[in-house]
């Protein structure tokens, strides 16, 4: 019996925290692997109509992004309030629609170009006539996939 | 000189390192997918091409002026109530002969469609229309068309068209993909998405 009773003595042992580091780095490598990072920085407005017969946009390598709204508040002063594109990190004029789906298509492989999909980030106040003019552009550049970004929610938010 | 040995590098701070460069990944890393209405554009053609004749009644027209109002077959409409016109527009199956819709549950009305297969809506909008409204009708119609493959997905093979299409798309089914992928077809060849767009209206 007396074997059993020496463990019972004495007091807690300290935790050891040598292995913190490597849980900790074990978390970051997931993070890292796992990140992507935001491509761009929005220059315009963003608010997202509502829909809910959506379909999910994987594969964020095979995504050419076009934005358009109303230039946020700090560009305002520049750009004015009428609504613009916005290609990479800069405002474009639709002409330059085109050239921005040759440039992206270019460094994509070639075997995956069949497989490019245009997301639409458009602001839910934006005109139909920019949006028209972005899917003319569009079709002319034979960049026929597209997707409208939604959020998902009650279509009917939209009209409010 | 005497023979030192290099003195241990104190790892005690390793963990707090880990930890910014933890955060600095937690805040950047954006884990959600978008999601949106996949549509496909028609390609370009040159101008003077003369679009087919189409029929009268099986062209189901949803206009959409600057104020964000509709007016679908000539009548004032509210967005609320597009869905069901256009599922019992598609649903019609007045046809008769070649024509005739085997599955169809309408009314059966002489001036609408013969068959979902001929079926075209075209949506025409105003360019001073709000990219919110669009969106709100392209969801109204696409929930229409995806109404009704969803009846007959439940009919004829016991589950829904959206389901099937979740299943085909997830990694993960355990079913057989080229039997799913054959349904889907059906479906998609029996009740097809003909969505026309015009020119928006200035």
């Amino acid at each position: 019996m007396s074997k059993f009773k020496k463990k019972k003595s004495g007091d807690l042992p300290a935790i050891s925290t040598a292995s913190l580091p490597d849980i900790v780095f074990m978390l970051l490598f997931f993070f890292m692997v796992a990140t992507v990072m935001r491509q761009n920085t929005l220059m315009v407005e963003n608010k997202l109509p509502f829909a809910d017969q959506v379909e999910k946009l994987d594969k964020k390598d095979l995504i050419m992004y076009i934005y358009a709204g109303k230039p946020s508040q700090r560009y305002r002063a520049q750009y004015g309030n009428e609504a613009r594109i916005q290609l990479n990190d800069k405002f474009a004029s639709v002409e330059e629609v085109q050239q921005f789906i040759y440039s992206e298509r270019e460094s994509k492989r070639e075997e995956l170009i069949p497989y490019l999909t245009t997301a639409l980030k458009v602001d839910e106040e934006t005109n139909m006539g920019l949006v028209s003019d972005i899917k003319q552009e569009l079709r002319k550049a034979e960049a026929l996939k597209i997707n409208y970004t939604t959020v998902v929610g009650d279509a009917m938010q939209n009209v409010e | 000189m005497a023979k030192r040995s290099a003195p241990e590098v104190n790892a005690g701070s390793m963990a707090d390192i880990a930890f910014l460069l933890l955060i600095f990944f937690l805040v950047t890393t954006t884990i959600e997918t978008d999601s949106g209405i996949s549509r496909k554009l028609p390609p370009w053609q040159p101008e003077d091409v003369e679009p087919p004749v189409i029929k009268q009644r099986n062209i189901f027209t949803v206009l959409v002026n600057s104020n964000n109002q509709l007016l679908v077959e000539d009548e004032e409409m509210e967005l609320s109530e597009l869905r069901e016109a256009a599922v019992e527009f598609l649903d019609n199956g007045a046809g008769t002969g070649d024509e005739a819709c085997s599955f169809c549950q309408g009314a059966k009305d002489p001036n609408s469609s013969v068959n979902p297969q001929k079926a075209i809506i075209s949506l025409v909008n105003n360019r001073g229309t709000e990219y919110g409204t669009y969106i709100a009708v392209q969801n109204e119609l696409v929930a229409a068309y995806n109404q009704l493959r969803d009846r007959e997905a439940q009919r004829m093979y016991g589950m829904t068209f959206t389901q099937m299409e979740k299943n085909y798309n997830d990694p993960n089914y355990n079913g057989d993909k080229d039997a799913l992928k054959e349904k889907i077809d059906v479906i998609t060849d029996m009740i097809p998405q003909k969505l026309s767009e015009a020119e928006p209206t200035s």
